[in-house]
């Protein structure tokens, strides 16, 4: 068997649908004056843009039919996520689609068919998984006791300021739970927002200290365990996605200049000293792009096999390095106009820092995708 | 109409069969990894009688008009075909100038007197064809070539040089771009194209030593040399236009080639499966962090043009920079294949220094000399930096 082995890629027309519906909408209403204006604020997106992509059933896209989503599975997630990294639009759906993708994956949809209708409606969720500043750990710090009291602190949440419920991963004696907290639960000064280098993203540390549930509002089981894994791939697919279309952008933007900057009596896009590295990013943006599609076509609603789990990799380290080397020559061929604020190049060299970590970094997946491709036949 | 999937695989287990039943045994000496390697008359004479081999039994140019050697049939049979010769890993078809360039050119353009005199020898592998583009002081810059034709009655007289003739002392036609009219405003309407005979006074070859230690190419002299004015292909002024159509051709970018493997078809499995006993730093190399590292690397640069080529037939998914994924293909697949290649030899300890001809060398040398070899493409057929050039203005829009 080859090492390059399954290279399926399919759209179906509603993804198709979706890719053309989701780029007009995310250019209209994010343009990036839009997109400057919601830097600075509290949650940091347009409340009437996020109600009004709750309105298009965005996030009830992955969601099953009985809970008032879609049932179109995740891989119809990402035309809309790729619309939305292309126009850096943020809002909450990557987080609450995630979140949806827990609960439903790790079996919750029995017993927490509520909470699945209205994360489908559109109530903001997040998932609090990181212990530590690892995305490569695996062990749960987080604890749940027997008296279904929680410790311990999450970090890196996104979107916590603004979540209506939080899927807490934690441990009760060793074995993974999911614990679903309302956001009336958490205490005065349970949140506390980091401050982030990409403007357009929210996230925060949450303490759960001392916090106590009902028996109910805890999740185990065999599905839990599959279902962590399965969000955190599904997270890198998303991530990926969004990055790639960043990138795409970022390039755009990078072109623009090239086309309209002249020195030394030419247009600077005639040197190949930009033109040529604008073709790699092209490449690679190519490459990122077709990863990301091969690994749509791959996930699907049950539990992941190798080859979504490779496809999720490769599209996660690919898009990564992709948009971390378009930000940096953005900047870089922008000149001294690179170097500020103004410049729209900062948005996107901000952005692939926060892309670059995100459910893990390039290193961390081809760590992984190296086990999966060249330990297999050994 | 088209055939049933029945009647594919069937036709599928008969190429198979023919294929493990004909496949030559080792001839006992090294053969040629791709067309531009056909360094002596022991490997020509080889290749040739393989290719008549594969054509007369209906597996080459399976989708050309049958009047002038081929089939008529649907070009999805070549295709199965294609991909048994690869799957049974047999020689090369050679004659790749012909099969893959001179022929669809004039499959789609040429006069029927020139489809009756040509393509059949092309497919036989009768005879061989050559390709006069490149000259000692216009390589890249291909629309500036200065060897002249000039008019002299029913003939046309050419003088000057061409290199990096691959197979130019072997074959009997050349495709030939020369200088008919030197005054034009813009060079390259100046430009004429010729099917030109190789075997005429004044036309001389001189083999020229390859990076390899082979022979595989010439340079090719023309002193007052006559060629029939019949060979003159579409009209005089139209060379560069005519050029450009084989250069679709020889980039992959158009389809129309007879079929047949061009070339050993070398992917990242080949390199991964002779790993198993190599150490390095005291333990398996495929153990060592550094090297599994960039081994993924590869494997995503190979898989990404593989998915790209996939991709490139979406049309919801291509849309946004149309020609971005055609006119990148060869430009991402010569490059991965250079770094492929050399990481094998990287990965060779000591060895890495071994060279065909060695007794101890891995493999017989092979992924040095197919190293080497993988220059013929980022070179050949446009280098990776005029690629990179034809990409930023046609696809990005970026001035000249
Ligand atoms: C194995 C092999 C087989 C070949 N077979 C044939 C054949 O059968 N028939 C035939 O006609 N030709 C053949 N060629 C020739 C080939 O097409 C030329 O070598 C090629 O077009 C480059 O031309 P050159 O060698 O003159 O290099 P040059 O054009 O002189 O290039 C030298 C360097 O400068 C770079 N360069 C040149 N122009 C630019 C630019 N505008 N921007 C950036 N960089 C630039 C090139 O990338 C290269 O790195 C063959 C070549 C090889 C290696």
């Amino acid at each position: 068997m080859s090492v390059i082995a399954n290279t399926k890629m399919r759209v179906s027309d509603e993804q198709s649908m979706l890719l053309d519906v989701a780029r007009e909408f995310c250019r209209d209403k994010s343009p990036i004056d839009r997109v400057r204006a919601e830097l600075e604020t509290e949650t940091g997106f347009d409340a009437a843009v996020w109600q009004e992509m709750v309105n298009l059933g965005w996030t009830g896209i992955a969601l099953p039919e009985s809970a008032g989503g879609s049932g179109l599975g995740i891989g119809a997630v990402v035309p809309v996520v790729e619309s939305m990294g292309r126009a850096m639009l943020g809002t909450p759906l990557i987080s609450t689609t995630l979140a949806g993708q827990l609960i439903v994956r790790a079996g919750g949809e029995e017993m927490w068919g509520d909470l699945v209708a209205q994360v489908a409606a559109g109530s903001v969720a997040t998932i609090a998984l990181l212990d530590s500043a690892d995305w490569g750990e695996t062990r749960i710090t987080c604890e749940l006791d027997s008296d279904n009291r929680l410790s311990g602190t999450k970090t890196f949440v996104a979107d916590a300021g603004v979540a209506e419920h939080l899927l807490v991963v934690a441990q009760r004696g060793g074995e993974p739970v999911v614990v679903h907290l309302t956001a009336d639960q958490l205490p005065e000064g349970a949140i506390h927002q980091h401050t982030l280098i990409d403007q357009t993203k929210r996230s925060a540390r949450v303490s759960l200290e001392g916090i106590v549930v009902e028996a109910s509002q805890v999740l185990a089981g065999a599905a839990v365990v599959d279902a962590i894994r399965d969000v955190r791939l599904l997270g890198a697919l998303l991530v990926a996605a969004e990055a790639t279309g960043s990138a795409a952008s970022c390039l755009d933007t990078t072109v623009d200049y090239l086309k309209t900057r002249k020195q030394f009596g030419k247009l600077i896009g005639s040197y190949q000293a930009l033109k040529h590295p604008a073709v790699d990013i092209l490449c690679d943006v190519d490459s990122a792009r077709s990863f990301v599609y091969h690994a749509a076509t791959l996930v699907s609603d049950t539990s992941l096999g190798s080859d979504a789990e490779t496809a999720c990799r490769m599209a996660k380290a690919q898009a990564s390095d992709t948009l971390d080397y378009a930000g940096d020559r953005a900047v870089q061929f922008h000149g001294g106009m690179g170097f500020t604020y103004e410049c729209d190049a900062q948005l996107y060299i901000r952005r692939a820092q926060w892309s670059r970590q995100q459910w893990g970094d390039a290193q961390h997946h081809r760590k992984h995708l190296a086990r999966l491709l060249l330990d297999a036949k050994r | 109409m088209t055939a049933s999937q029945n009647e594919l695989e069937a036709f599928r287990a008969e190429v198979s069969a023919w294929m493990a039943e004909n496949k030559p045994a080792d001839p006992g000496f090294l053969l040629p990894q791709s067309f531009m390697e056909v360094s002596n008359e022991q490997q020509l004479e080889f290749l040739r009688e393989w290719q008549h081999k594969i054509w007369s039994a209906g597996y080459l140019g399976m989708h050309w008009p049958k009047e002038y050697g081929g089939r008529g049939m649907d070009a999805v049979y070549q295709s199965i075909a294609d991909q048994e010769m690869r799957r049974h890993d047999v020689p090369i078809v050679f004659n790749v100038i012909g099969l893959g360039w001179a022929g669809p050119l004039i499959n789609h353009m040429g006069t029927e007197e020139e489809k009756q005199r040509y393509l059949k020898g092309i497919l036989s592998a009768e005879d061989i064809w050559c390709q006069g583009f490149s000259e000692p002081d216009h390589g890249s810059d291909l629309g500036n070539a200065q060897t002249r034709a000039v008019r002299d009655g029913e003939e046309y007289v050419i003088n000057g040089s061409k290199i990096w003739t691959t197979m130019g002392n072997y074959a009997k036609y050349m495709i030939l771009l020369a200088r008919t009219n030197p005054n034009t405003e813009r060079k390259y309407d100046g430009l004429s194209f010729f099917l030109s005979p190789m075997q005429a006074d004044g036309i001389e070859t001189r083999p020229i030593r390859k990076i390899t230690g082979e022979y595989g190419f010439t340079e090719t002299f023309f002193t007052d040399a006559r060629i029939p004015a019949s060979c003159l292909m579409g009209e005089e002024g139209q060379g560069w236009k005519i050029a450009m159509q084989t250069l679709q051709y020889e980039r992959g970018a158009q389809a129309g080639a007879a079929g047949g493997l061009q070339f050993v078809n070398i992917v990242i499995d080949d390199m991964i499966s002779q790993l198993a006993d190599v150490r390095r730093d005291g333990e398996a190399v495929l153990d060592d962090a550094v090297v599994r590292d960039e081994l993924v690397k590869l494997i995503m640069a190979e898989k990404a043009v593989t998915l790209g080529d996939k991709r490139s037939s979406i049309p919801a998914l291509s849309s946004d920079y149309p020609f971005s994924l055609a006119l990148s293909h060869k430009l991402r697949w010569t490059e991965y294949t250079r770094q492929m290649r050399q990481f094998a030899i990287n990965l060779q300890g000591a060895s890495g220094a071994l060279y065909v001809g060695d007794d101890e060398a891995r493999q017989g040398g092979f992924w040095q000399r197919a190293y080497f070899n993988s220059f013929s493409a980022t070179i050949g057929g446009g280098t990776s930096q005029v690629q990179a050039n034809i990409i930023a203005e046609h696809v990005l829009g970026l001035p000249k």
